[in-house]
């Protein structure tokens, strides 16, 4: 066979590390996905009892977080289709709001915590619901925590690498990085998003208006 | 005391006989399988070794007409190993019918099992020839498996719900009993023998062993002494369904769902009340869970059946 | 042949190996194949850590009665066996060890895609390895392998919790490797490499590679569901709390199915490259081989239920995973028989390497022949929980993928060190782990047929022979896999000097100097032909 000299490697940069994320949000999905499982089976035990929990939760607030969460995919979308013709002031100012709507999500989701606690609504810690069908309440409070809890773990990593990525662009001197990093991490903030839209309706929707 | 003798183990029930038939087919089939691909391959090494002269030219890549027909065929035989193990597999749950019940509660590091007559044995089980019975398994604690070698048969016992096995043992002798399921520090302990007679000595057998209520007269004192005939009587004054009849009952729940009333139902509702209420009723009825053990929940059970009329 | 000798081989004055000779720049590589030796020098202390705790197994049920350990400590022993043989050597043996030293180089690559990633995952493996070490001086976890509930959650008075760390870390270093591997395969090929150009092994780590990135997340989560439940009781698998045993069980196997496919499918590509070198041959069927790979991989998703037979679940779930698990075996098969047409008409060598890999192919076929009777539900009701399910799956781990293992070391041992091992050695090695593998394993069939459940430590008296059988197989054998470490170190210092291409074999690796410079290849190299071009009527060219 022959040999012949190839230069080294820049264009399949942004290649590598953008199927490197989708191949990680593939297992992030796995990993999200025993949680719906666990969801889906303990539901189907006691769809009733689900009922009843669900609509214990505070939907306004919920449904707040949602547009929350959509429209900072939507400025990360923006700041990501920018990137790459260069606008970067639009660019920064773009994340930053990602950023801070992030913030607020999880300001909300905090917010509702406290709800929750005073309501007597925590597993393990502070759970005095007594009412028809305890044991399934316990149980999608258990997974309602749990989930969204890690959602908002992956949140507040997915705000710190946006904010990392807003202050590392003041420095104009090194574009093509920012732009693949900046694709990668777009691609991370979508999968948040994405799945809470998934637990949305799953925690606030079900048998709403009973 | 064993059953096995060398390297035979007996074939004690009607399922072992069709099992032993099955597998003797897997082994042939595999065995020639295996022996003449180790054939072929010790051929081709011996006769294309690198020192021999042989003719080696023209070699093929592939052979699309070979490679299709050895994927779809071992696919085909496969299959039928399939189709022919499910069918046997679906005689061990089906067709309850006529069968003797005995249910088997295991629990760290024993095995009880009760008749229906109220005749209990630990570790032992002894059974009629040629009858077909019927095993219910339920345990205290963990995951436990009832296995008996000579009869092919094993079936997990599972915390929280009711399983079966239905066969009928063919073979007079004393048979080995293992627990299969890891569940602790005598797992390996966890085992005994059943016990096949003839039926003459066996109803002997179930007759003996002392005045013993049966399984629905303890059932009944322990309704009673739990207080579910407080409400469940129908000349009580809480409004709660009456129990006379209701084995295999159709009964309609509150969600707009059918069942029909079996072991796992009558259970469930001494354990979780509220999980599947009867339409037109309140959900008021009291958990037992930690009042009432696995073996009291079977002798209510058999009370509750008793109240129906036979044939069921 | 040429009049004039060709020079005498000698160990290149520089290679990866040469690259600095302190512990730091081993221990904060970068280059995949010093992680790939880091990794080899781990698994091998974990092989041999699992393998004593066989060794007092084996002694243990030399007699009926449990005279040897406390029924405890067998619990806490076979426990240990299970965990460290698949999560700290078999899953990463091959992939690992093997996988991170050759897929940039059988591709033409000079790194993996992302090496920081890669020296993490070895880290990640180490702290995995501390946090079970930790768990073994605590005083060990009796639970098996399988850490069924309630039994995990509820009931066992042992370290749970940290052999469920141990586990959930260990994880993660094996998805970081398989995102490694899956974007390097996609991203990083010479020029002219076409996936149809690759060799089965690069296939083979490929599907290995999916399976990794996507099962292993359920079992992280899996194992993180089981210690909430048996730290915050909290209902999920325990029906007295609310839930359901039969939940943890799906969840487990769901992974641990398409685990055994992560700890078969690299053996299988080492295999293909071996009979291909040593019968001087083109594997048969190449794209066959391509697809049953994929094939593999992906149905062996489909089939985590055969696991549960007997365990509760529904008759009819029971027939579909029957079903499915009969069609998983067709892609095996294919394999199988690939293997053997290869060998026709080749001319072929016995060397160590070589014996390895015929091992492989008469014990996976046994193996795999086995799975048929447990994929039979009505005669999985009988041989499920028996040492029959453990003599299959140690003839397909053990008689298969150790063995592959064992070639492929064997094999690429020149192109890592430099250096030849002693060939003479090499057979009697072989041999002798084959005839001690039969000898401990084959009985195992009998006594799972004759009704000898798993996990006892106590048995029926009139099993004795078949269990002193096995025990004596299980010392050979034991003696098998020592001489190994004996002469490959050996060689380290005394053998000679292996040169670029000591097998004359095809395959990028073999393109460059042994050891490999730090950068792989001096200059990136074009392929432009198909794999395995081999003569078997020419077999010195």
């Amino acid at each position: 066979m022959n040999a012949r000299v190839v230069p080294v490697d820049v264009p399949w940069r942004r290649e590598t590390a953008s199927l490197g994320m989708w191949v990680f949000l593939a297992t992030e999905v796995m990993f999200f996905g025993v949680l719906f499982l666990a969801y889906l089976h303990a539901r189907i035990v006691d769809p009733q009892g689900f009922a009843a929990a669900s609509r214990l939760t505070h939907e306004w607030l919920g449904t707040i977080n949602t547009g929350v969460l959509l429209t900072s995919s939507l400025t990360m979308a923006l700041a990501v289709r920018n990137g790459w013709a260069g606008h970067r002031r639009l660019v920064i100012r773009l994340l930053w709001a990602t950023a801070v709507l992030g913030l607020a999500f999880i300001v909300i989701k905090g917010i509702e915590y406290g709800l929750e606690w005073r309501d007597g609504l925590v597993p393990v810690l502070n759970f005095t619901y007594s009412g028809a069908h305890r044991r399934a309440v316990e149980t999608f409070f258990f997974l309602y925590f749990l989930m969204t809890g890690v959602h908002a773990i992956h949140l507040t990593i997915g705000v710190i690498l946006v904010a990392w990525l807003a202050i590392r662009d003041r420095d104009p001197a090194r574009p093509v990085r920012r732009r693949e990093s900046a694709e990668c991490i777009g691609l991370y903030w979508h999968f948040v998003d994405s799945i809470w839209i998934v637990l949305y309706p799953l925690i606030y929707l079900v048998d709403l208006y009973r | 005391m064993n059953a096995t003798k060398g390297w035979i183990l007996p074939a004690a029930s009607d399922v072992a006989h069709r099992v032993d038939h099955l597998l003797f087919a897997l082994f042939v089939v595999t065995g020639v399988t295996a022996i003449a691909i180790a054939i072929v391959i010790f051929v081709f090494c011996l006769r294309y070794r690198r020192s021999a002269q042989v003719d080696r030219s023209n070699a093929p890549a592939n052979k699309r007409w070979l490679e299709y027909t050895w994927t779809l065929t071992p696919l085909a035989i496969f299959l039928a190993f399939f189709a022919w193990g499910a069918v046997v597999y679906a005689g061990f749950y089906g067709n309850a019918a006529g069968a003797m019940p005995v249910f088997v509660v295991g629990k760290q590091w024993m095995w009880r099992l009760e008749h229906a007559n109220g005749r209990r044995e630990i570790d032992q089980l002894h059974l009629p020839l040629g009858q077909k019975v019927r095993l219910v398994f339920a345990t205290e604690d963990v995951i436990h498996s009832f296995y008996v070698p000579a009869f092919r048969i094993k079936q997990d016992a599972v915390p929280g719900r009711y399983t079966e096995l239905t066969f009928t043992p063919t073979r007079l002798g004393t048979y080995d009993l293992h627990c299969s399921e890891y569940c602790g520090t005598d797992h390996a302990r966890m085992g005994g023998q059943v016990v096949v007679m003839r039926p003459e000595d066996f109803a002997r057998w179930l007759a003996g062993g002392g005045t013993r209520p049966t399984m629905a007269a303890r059932g009944f004192e322990t309704f009673r002494r739990l207080g579910c005939s407080g409400c469940h009587d129908s000349r009580g004054s809480v409004h709660a369904p009456d129990l006379n009849g209701i084995w295999h009952r159709v009964v309609h729940l509150q969600d707009g769902r059918t069942i029909v009333a079996d072991e796992a139902y009558i259970r469930d509702s001494i354990l979780l009340p509220k999980r599947d209420v009867v339409a037109g009723y309140e959900p008021i009825m009291p958990s037992f869970a930690g009042q009432v053990s696995e073996a009291e929940i079977l002798d209510i059970i058999a009370y509750l059946k008793s109240t129906t009329p036979e044939p069921r | 042949m040429s009049a004039i000798a060709a020079p005498l081989p000698t160990v290149p004055r520089e290679s990866f190996l040469t690259q600095g000779y302190t512990i730091g720049s081993w221990l904060g590589t970068r280059d995949h194949k010093r992680i790939a030796i880091l990794y080899a020098i781990s698994i091998t202390l974990f092989f041999f850590l699992g393998g004593t705790a066989a060794a007092i197994i084996r002694l243990e049920l030399m007699t009926p009665q449990g005279d040897v350990v406390s029924a405890d400590t067998y619990n806490k022993l076979f426990t240990l066996h299970g965990v460290v043989m698949v999560w700290f050597f078999l899953i990463p043996s091959i992939p690992a060890t093997l996988g991170n030293f050759l897929v940039p180089l059988m591709i033409g690559a000079k790194e993996v895609a992302f090496p920081k990633l890669n020296l993490l995952s070895w880290y990640i493996y180490v702290l995995g390895g501390i946090f079970t070490v930790a768990m073994l001086i605590a005083g060990g976890v009796d639970t098996g392998w399988t850490f069924y509930t309630p039994f995990s959650t509820m009931f066992s008075n042992t370290h749970v919790v940290l052999a469920a760390m141990g586990v959930f870390i260990v994880g993660f270093s094996s998805i970081l490797t398989g995102l490694n591997f899956i974007v390097t395969i996609h991203r990083m090929r010479a020029p002219g490499m076409t996936w149809f150009r690759l060799p089965l092994f690069v296939w083979a780590l490929y599907a290995t590679s999916l399976i990794l990135v996507l099962a292993t997340p359920v079992l992280a989560m899996t194992l993180t569901l089981m210690v909430i439940e048996r730290v915050l009781h909290v209902g999920i698998f325990d029906p007295a709390l609310g839930g359901d045993p039969l939940l943890f069980q799906h969840l487990f196997w769901f992974y641990s199915h398409p685990a055994v496919y992560i700890m078969v499918l690299p053996a299988m590509g080492v295999v293909s490259e071996l009979i291909t070198c040593f019968a001087r041959k083109r594997i048969f069927g190449y794209r066959f081989m391509c697809y049953a790979i994929l094939g593999i991989a992906a149905f062996g998703f489909l089939v985590w239920g055969h696991h549960m037979f007997v365990s509760g679940q529904s008759v009819y779930a029971g027939m579909v995973f029957s079903m499915l698990s009969m069609m998983v075996a067709v892609p095996s098969a294919i394999k199988v028989f690939n293997w053997t047409a290869t060998l026709y008409k080749g001319s072929i060598v016995f060397t160590a390497p070589m014996l390895y890999a015929l091992g492989f192919v008469g014990l996976f076929t046994i193996g795999g022949m086995t799975g048929i009777y447990l994929a039979t539900l009505a005669v999985d009701v009988h041989l499920t929980d028996t040492y029959f399910v453990i003599a299959h799956f140690h003839y397909i781990m053990v008689g298969g993928s150790v063995m592959a293992y064992l070639g492929g070391i064997h094999y690429w041992w020149p192109k890592v060190t430099g250096r030849r091992y002693s060939e003479a050695w090499g057979r009697v090695a072989a041999l002798i782990i084959f005839f001690g593998f039969n000898l401990t394993f084959f009985p195992q069939y009998l006594l799972g047929y004759l009704g000898m459940p798993r996990r006892y430590h106590e048995y029926p008296p009139d099993l004795q022979v078949l269990n002193v059988l096995s025990s004596a197989g299980a010392s050979i054998l034991a003696v098998g896999y020592v001489l190994p470490l004996l002469y490959l170190g050996w060689s380290l210092f005394k053998g000679a000097p292996a040169g670029p291409n000591p097998w004359n074999a095809r395959g990028l690796e073999w393109a460059t100097d042994s050891p490999p410079p730090q950068e792989n290849f001096r200059e990136v190299p074009t392929v432009t032909q198909e794999p395995y071009a081999y003569d078997p009527e020419h077999p010195e060219r």
